[in-house]
């Protein structure tokens, strides 16, 4: 009977013992690829004694479908801007109500009444950022502020240019190449985009998102479309890669948290949601990932090379950076098919 | 009991012992079936139905009959009004995706016939070594593979570099983001899925034979013909088909060492379920490949069953 008991204890005492070193819950995060550094996860992890795990995607497209094939357990994702809409309108966002988060307070004014999510009822801001492109100033030293580079690249750079694998960012630069409207269903100015995509496409090495900057670096590839962020980072490994701001325009985005509906562990999701609001893990963020965060109180924790980086500080003569909403359910049929068609 | 009823009672005896053994068979064979039917047939019939139904705008399917996908893999819509013009572009992904299978396993072959032989005549301690090291890359992720092939061939990586301090070229090489890049990749990939077949043939294969032949004043050739690819032929079909088939749906060496421009049809339906988000059409190219490859398997074993020479 004592040898029981005493065994009991023993077992009781290991269970307390070890009860501290698991984690009080779990966080599930679905993310583009490299977009958030280690070190703020193991900040959330140890702040909120929450354990963490992340897959990542490389296009909101991805995301969309992923979550549509009926992918379930993930607490947040990462969707840009228009991507937000339409988790909302598919019914695929939990409800979290950002203004009564703590730190709500932190975040940019200007992004708060955002068209895809006034008031931020489902999202917060990660990052924003633009997408233009970039040119390995050594292969080609002329202008380069001008779509002409994708779209008629100099003999220099044909063959040489790698392009999102995202049907959105290819078919908005080709559209204000050819300077027509963006969510276009006129079926003559789609024929003259798919002719010109497909003309363009014996220029163009790749079709690769993930593989953005790798690409440029290792000189594969001498102008390829890229965000700016990922672009200021590949030009930290590559002195001579300078981003573009074409003057026909390009898009500006922004990625936000949301917390998708079904998550096991919608309360971690909403004080991870809460953590990116602080000033200082926000610029954590942004040191790393290299865009802009939508949080005020950034600046003092910010790396000094961002304040004056030519990729996120738009020059003067740039135009502004276009917001694309989300198209109409005939234009997204109508992309889809030009996008197939481009690919295949 | 007189002699008839032993009898009797004995072919009741064996019959019951029959019927218990064949129960057992079942019941061993249950799990497996049961695997099957739920990962593959099942999964089939999803596939089949959804090529007959209507996408949906952001994926999925909606549920309306529809023959549009067969139509859309033959025909292309006019942006303007919608007519149809037959359009060969999915067919040359198909055509594409052939030759590049084929090219695959006749070079798979050609390396691995040489390499399993060599294996197979080598005292027993080392054929066991060389066979583990024939496995040694499986032991890493494909996807890691293939990156790496990537790294190795491309204009600034080490290949070209080494060619080009020697002196043997003074531009790099286009191997990687083009067709031959795959098809190094794939041939990478699946050689292995070639000598292992190959080498477990000519293994149990008896060079008495060849030595019998010879003294039976038959040639070489004949010697191949007659006595060599009959008996090494199964371990030569396997592996074609173990290379061929999945070389046929590969979509990782495509994707990474094609640079993702030039589809084949595993590229073709990933790209349907992920950002065309036209699940039918999926399906449906899913369905047209299946249907391709069993006519192709049927045609292969109805010829074989035909001329087969009774060896015994």
């Amino acid at each position: 009977m004592k040898k029981t008991l005493t065994i009991s204890a023993f077992l009781l005492g290991l269970v307390f013992l070890t009860s501290p070193a698991s984690a009080e819950g779990k966080l599930n995060i679905y993310n583009w690829f490299d977009y958030l550094p280690q070190e703020l996860i193991d900040k959330f992890s140890a702040e909120h004694d929450v354990e963490v795990t992340m897959d990542t995607y490389d296009s909101n497209e991805s995301l969309l479908a992923k979550l549509k094939s009926g992918v379930t357990g993930y607490d947040v994702a990462v969707p840009g801007d228009y991507m937000v809409q339409i988790l909302i309108e598919e019914g695929m966002l939990e409800q979290v109500n950002a203004s009564e988060f703590e730190n709500f307070g932190n975040m940019d004014p200007d992004w708060v009444d955002v068209y895809f999510d006034p008031g931020r009822l489902y999202s917060v801001p990660y990052q924003w950022g633009t997408t233009g492109f970039m040119v390995d100033t050594e292969v080609y030293g002329g202008e380069i502020d001008t779509l002409e580079i994708i779209f008629n690249p100099p003999a220099e750079l044909q063959g040489k240019i790698n392009m999102l694998k995202d049907v959105n960012d290819v078919l908005n630069a080709g559209l204000r190449y050819l300077g027509l409207d963006r969510c276009n269903e006129n079926p003559e100015d789609l024929k003259k985009l798919n002719d010109l995509l497909t003309n363009a496409k014996q220029h163009w090495l790749s079709f690769n998102s993930d593989g953005a900057k790798e690409v440029l670096v290792s000189g594969d590839a001498a102008a390829g479309q890229i965000w700016n962020g990922f672009g200021m980072r590949a030009r930290a490994e590559k002195a001579s890669l300078k981003y573009a701001y074409p003057k026909e325009g390009f898009t500006g985005w922004m990625d936000n948290i949301v917390a998708l509906k079904g998550g096991p562990n919608l309360e971690n999701a909403k004080k991870f949601m809460n953590f990116m609001l602080d000033p200082e893990n926000a610029a954590m963020l942004t040191n790393f990932a290299r865009y802009t965060a939508g949080v005020s109180g950034t600046e003092p924790f910010l790396d000094d090379d961002l304040k004056t980086a030519h990729e996120t500080n738009l020059p003067a003569s740039a135009p502004t950076p276009d917001f694309v909403p989300p198209c109409n359910d005939k234009v997204v049929k109508l992309y889809d098919r030009i996008w197939t068609n481009l690919l295949k | 009991m007189d002699s008839t009823g032993i009898a009797q009672r004995r072919t009741e005896l064996d019959r019951i012992r029959a019927r218990r053994i064949l129960k057992a068979r079942a019941w061993l064979l249950s799990p497996a079936l049961l695997l099957i039917f739920c990962f593959l047939i099942l999964p089939l019939c999803i596939i089949v139905v959804y090529s007959f139904l209507t996408p949906g705008t952001y994926g999925g399917v909606v549920w309306d009959f529809s023959l549009e996908s067969y139509i859309q893999f033959l025909f292309e819509r006019d942006f303007f009004d919608d007519t149809l013009a037959f359009s060969p572009a999915y067919l040359q992904i198909y055509f594409r995706s052939f030759v590049q299978a084929l090219v695959t396993t006749i070079v798979c072959f050609l390396i691995g016939f040489p390499t399993a032989y060599y294996i197979a005549t080598l005292p027993e301690r080392k054929k066991y070594m060389w066979v583990l090291l024939i496995t040694v890359p499986y032991w890493i992720n494909l996807l890691i593979r293939t990156i790496a092939m990537l790294f190795l061939i491309r204009n600034e990586g080490p290949l070209n570099y080494a060619l080009i301090s020697i002196g043997a070229i003074d531009e790099p090489i286009k191997i990687a983001y083009t067709n031959f890049g795959v098809g190094l990749g794939l041939i990478y990939t699946y050689l292995p899925f070639m000598v292992l077949p190959l080498y477990a043939a000519i293994e149990r294969f008896d060079f008495r034979l060849v030595e019998a032949s010879y003294d039976l004043y038959a040639n070489q050739w004949t010697i191949l013909r007659k006595i060599i690819l009959p008996l090494v032929g199964p371990g030569i079909v396997a592996g074609c088909l173990l290379v061929f088939i999945p070389s046929l749906g590969s979509f990782i060496a495509p994707d990474l060492l094609g640079g993702g421009k030039k589809l084949m049809i595993g590229n073709l339906i990933a790209l349907q379920f992920q950002g065309s988000r036209n699940w039918p059409f999926g399906s449906a190219a899913a369905v047209i490949l299946m249907t391709m490859v069993l006519c192709a398997l049927m045609v292969y074993i109805r010829q074989q069953s035909k001329s087969r020479i009774p060896l015994h």
